[in-house]
């Protein structure tokens, strides 16, 4: 256990996985949809603010996982209850206990019927999604992984659009079609090393085949979770039917789920395949880019536009994960982050004009700006962080994703340009339409901006905007130590490669 | 005395079978005798529970009590109870022959009871044949509303097929014996491993592990299970869709035994009908209308799945097999117990009917729904344990391609298992349909809270249950 730092004080990791799993017990015994709300509200609030403490504990010095916890599962199997962050996950761990009490705010109004249940389904996905990233042990990440698509499936085939069914079928057969394989690597690791603890598993040294057939196994899971180009199809049809929290949490912490898994899983188990496959993945990341930007610039429905520019954006993550240096890697994860963020606030944007005129199309709401100055303020900040206008969080990230790829290859980053470009193209369209409008603009004097409560669950969210874009130290810092770790652990591989590929050269 | 107390199991039952038949001489309420029923199942599973440690041999040796025997029939009779918990009004079932119905599943339950401590060809045979023949008998009890007599039909397949594979295994046993020249399967074992690869054995093995397919619904031994499902009581369908899978189990368990560690032919054919059985189940499944003809076929491709644990020739691989079976008779309980009560006048159950069931009774749309989820094999329900430790067991033995051949299927059966979950949450009924309530009694809730619960627990603590059913697999 020299991986980790056992946490012998409070169980902070199990208090935060099985807290929510506790308020939804609890809310079943809860009547009235406005205590539900209400209950729901407190219980992911206490999550978050305990969330906190994380950070301000975290030690950046060490590589190791922190605050673990580990305790005998099931003995047969050297099963174990293992968990512990470290700086790749921290980020993300906070990022997930922070978003939910906004997606429980912006669910307040939008969702009228089986509050309750609604509800419950949100706790279960938040209990779900931190045990994915906090999880040391396969079996127990596996586990979350699939729980998560229980409640998922619910929100978006419950509380969705009108072609709700299909999209979530599709959601849950795409999804589930993935991850079945990744069963089979995850048992072909166990037999090969006798352990399911992920961190055990890493740096052994497995044949070049084997490595081979568990990473393809491992990459199609991960791939449809991002999604990379040209696994991407259930995403817009699962944003654009999902209710506002559903795509919320579809876009800021799901797809996360996929580039977390690369980073954790991919890179450092099967570091020589990792570079086998990294041409062929960085290609696919770059097609991913300008397909979703040129798909998102011919978009008429708001939610669809920004689930294409987030194929676009997570095309650059991909991008800085596999060029496997320290300011791609740190770029991707920051990146994770701001896409977080502002993809996030982009779709509560939407849901808000959603609420009012119950549609997504961008025409109907052509020059709502003049009606909606504050909303607007919002809207335009959270697009310019889109497309990574210098001085917001966007900038950073993908600046140093670029960076990263200028190192590795400069024909490759040249590619990835133009992705930057289409960004703007496609943001600027979409602000110029909601903001001014042209001649022949809807009649929109009915419409009311934004008020308290939706200005609540925004402004957290700017800050973060301005706080990473201005000065993106404090996140940068925790996971220095955890990248370096990272990377020393994959560039093993790296002489062999060349070996291998002198073999395949012959 | 001793004797009696390795037989008192099988007793209880017994006499509780010839209640039931006094009881049916006086003329009793449905109720009165399904009260008596369930006395006598409660008394059984205590019995069983409390001679869980007994061990001996009865009937020259022909009849052995261990660890193994007695945990299945603690099983068998658990599985009893709850499908006669999952009935309260028997409402498929002819009113005038309600105490019959009764009497015969007792007599049927005795039977698989027996079946499990059966160590000899003979004994093994004449148990299984009690066990069967009163299940034959209770698929046309059915309550003939519609007027089409669909039951005769389900029920002269049922037997028709049935007495074909017992013939067949009957023709294997006297292989078996003409090889070997005993009945006795603890010395049928040495004889047999010595002439491992011949193919006189192999066939008769085969033979004989083809009435047992026959019970589990094996392809290509299924061709009853949709019709009859079909055609037989809910209550009736429940209880051939559980507790005779058990002891098939406990029996296929016996047999592959004889198998010797080398027997690649067995292996391969074994192999085979697993992966033929997931494919067909779970392709016809995703067709079908009638939920409990979606239940047979996936049923079917169940045991094709559990047959991974079977391949790998490993007391472990057995005991895994036997976790299986037990969770999937959870499942499948917990599906029955929310057809039973949602069926109107013990009608069949459509899927589209299911529509709107999350209103209607939203403990028993939560039950179907985490039945549904668990027989996909996602966490954290049994039926990802399950599927997870048989792939191991599987993959350590370096079966690669029924490995990803059944994890394909658990991909596409995923559809099926859904578009259940999509009917009771998601679509809303049709106007023209009445949407009453459901009422449910507390004694179903507590049934259906206990099997959610039973559901989940199996999946977070499968340790019990393997130590133990790894233990009786070695000590057999």
């Amino acid at each position: 256990m020299d991986f980790l730092i056992i946490n012998d004080g409070f169980p902070i990791l199990s208090t935060l996985i099985f807290l929510p799993l506790f308020g939804a017990l609890a809310l079943l015994l809860i009547p009235g949809d406005n205590s539900c709300r209400i209950w729901t509200l407190i219980v992911t609030v206490i999550t978050a603010l305990m969330s906190l403490t994380l950070y301000f504990d975290f030690d950046k010095t060490t590589a190791k996982y922190q605050f673990g916890e580990h305790s005998a599962w099931i003995s047969a199997f050297d099963i174990n209850y293992t968990l512990g962050v470290d700086g790749i996950s921290l980020l993300l761990v906070l990022m997930t206990t922070l978003l939910i009490p906004l997606c429980v705010l912006a669910s307040w109004r939008y969702i009228e019927k089986r509050v309750k249940e609604f509800m419950i389904a949100l706790l279960l996905m938040e209990t779900a999604m931190l045990g994915v990233f906090m999880s040391l042990d396969f079996v127990l990440f596996f586990i979350f992984w699939e729980v998560m698509l229980i409640p998922m499936y619910l929100l978006i085939a419950v509380w969705g659009g009108p072609r709700k069914t299909y999209a979530s079928i599709k959601f849950f057969l795409y999804t589930l079609a993935g991850s079945v394989l990744m069963l089979v690597a995850i048992i072909a690791l166990y037999l090969e090393s006798g352990t399911f603890s992920i961190p055990a598993l890493m740096g052994h040294d497995y044949s070049s085949t084997f490595q081979v057939l568990v990473f393809l196994a491992f990459f199609l899971a991960f791939a449809i979770k991002v999604p990379m180009f040209p696994f991407h199809t259930w995403l817009p049809a699962a944003h654009v039917e999902a209710p506002t929290a559903g795509s919320v949490i579809l876009a800021s912490l799901l797809l996360k789920m996929g580039t977390y898994g690369f980073l954790r899983f991919c890179l450092p188990i099967t570091p020589e395949a990792t570079f086998i496959f990294m041409p062929y993945i960085l290609w696919l990341s770059i097609a991913g880019i300008l397909y979703g930007g040129f798909t998102a610039l011919a978009q008429n429905d708001m939610k669809k536009l920004i689930a294409y520019s987030s194929v676009s954006h997570m095309g650059f993550i991909t991008l800085g994960i596999f060029v496997l240096n320290t300011s791609g890697i740190e770029g991707a994860i920051l990146q994770m982050i701001n896409h977080g963020i502002v993809t996030g606030a982009l779709f509560l944007c939407v849901g808000m004009l959603y609420e009012r005129t119950k549609s997504r199309d961008l025409s109907r709401h052509a020059g709502v700006g003049r009606h909606m100055p504050i909303f607007i303020t919002f809207l335009t900040v959270f697009s310019l962080a889109s497309l990574a206008f210098p001085g917001t969080n966007g900038f950073i990230g993908e600046f140093l994703i670029l960076v990263g790829a200028f190192e590795h290859s400069i024909l490759i980053a040249a590619f990835a340009i133009p992705g930057a470009i289409l960004a703007a193209a496609y943001m600027f369209r979409f602000l110029q339409r909601v903001v001014w409008g042209g001649t022949d603009n809807p009649d929109h004097s009915g419409m009311k901006d934004i008020g308290v409560r939706e200005i609540a669950i925004l402004s957290p969210l700017l800050i973060f905007v301005f706080w990473i874009g201005l000065s993106p130290a404090p996140f940068l810092d925790v996971m220095h130590v955890s990248v370096a770790n990272l990377i020393e652990q994959v560039s093993v591989a790296q002489p062999e490669i060349n070996s291998v590929a002198e073999f395949i050269g012959q | 005395m001793k004797y009696l107390l390795l037989f008192a199991p099988e007793l209880v039952l017994l006499s509780g079978g010839l209640l039931m038949f006094i009881l049916s001489l006086t003329g009793s309420s449905g109720q009165q005798i399904r009260k008596a029923a369930l006395g006598v199942g409660f008394v059984a599973t205590l019995v069983c529970l409390l001679s869980i440690n007994q061990s001996g041999e009865l009937f020259y040796r022909a009849y052995r009590i261990d660890l193994f025997s007695q945990i299945f029939k603690l099983v068998i009779a658990g599985g009893f109870v709850l499908v006669l918990l999952l009935a309260s009004e028997l409402k498929g079932v002819r009113e005038t022959v309600r105490p019959e119905y009764y009497l015969f599943m007792m007599i049927s339950t005795t039977g698989l009871m027996l079946l499990v401590s059966s160590v000899e060809l003979l004994t093994l045979f004449i148990a299984l044949e009690l066990a069967s023949f009163s299940m034959y008998l209770m698929v046309p009890m059915r309550d003939d509303r519609s007027g089409l007599r669909i039951q005769m039909e389900s029920a002269t397949k049922y037997i028709l097929f049935g007495i074909a594979a017992t013939g067949i295994m009957l023709f294997g046993m006297s292989y078996l014996f003409g090889l070997t020249g005993t009945t006795y399967l603890s010395e049928m074992l040495p004889k047999l491993h010595g002439m491992a690869e011949t193919p006189a054995a192999i066939v008769a093995i085969a033979m004989v592990m083809a009435g047992l397919f026959y019970k589990l619904a094996i392809f290509p031994f299924h061709f009853w299970v949709p019709d009859v499902y079909q055609g037989a009581s809910n209550e009736t369908a429940a209880f051939i869709a559980s507790v005779p899978k058990i002891a098939a189990v406990a029996l296929l368990i016996r047999i592959v035994t004889l198998i010797p560690p080398d027997g690649q032919v067995l292996v391969t054919l074994i192999m085979v009908l697993s992966i033929c059985s997931m494919f067909y189940g779970n392709l016809v499944a995703l067709v079908q209308k009638d939920l409990k003809r979606m239940l047979a076929f996936s049923g079917i491709a169940h045991a094709g799945f559990m047959l991974i644990g079977f391949v790998t020739l490993t007391s472990i691989g057995y005991a895994t097999a036997m976790y299986y079976i037990l969770g999937y008779m959870l499942m499948i309980c917990a599906c029955f117990l929310v057809i039973c009560n949602v069926s109107k006048d013990g009608e069949n159950v459509l899927i589209e009917d299911l529509r709107g069931l999350h209103q209607r009774a939203p403990l028993l749309a939560l039950t179907l729904a985490v039945s549904m989820f668990a027989m996909a094999g996602l966490p954290p329900f049994v039926g990802f344990m399950g599927k997870f430790m048989l792939l191991t067991q599987a993959l350590q033995e370096g079966f690669l391609f029924l490995v990803i051949m059944a994890v394909l299927n658990t991909a596409f059966a995923i559809y099926y298992y859904l578009s259940v979950v999509k009917a009771v949450y998601v679509s809303t009924p049709e106007k023209t349909v009445e949407q009453l309530p459901i009422s449910v009694d507390g004694m179903t809730k507590a049934v259906c809270v206990a099997l959610i619960v039973a559901i989940v627990f199996l999946c977070l603590a499968p340790g019990t249950v393997l130590d133990i059913a790894g233990e009786a697999v070695r000590n057999m």
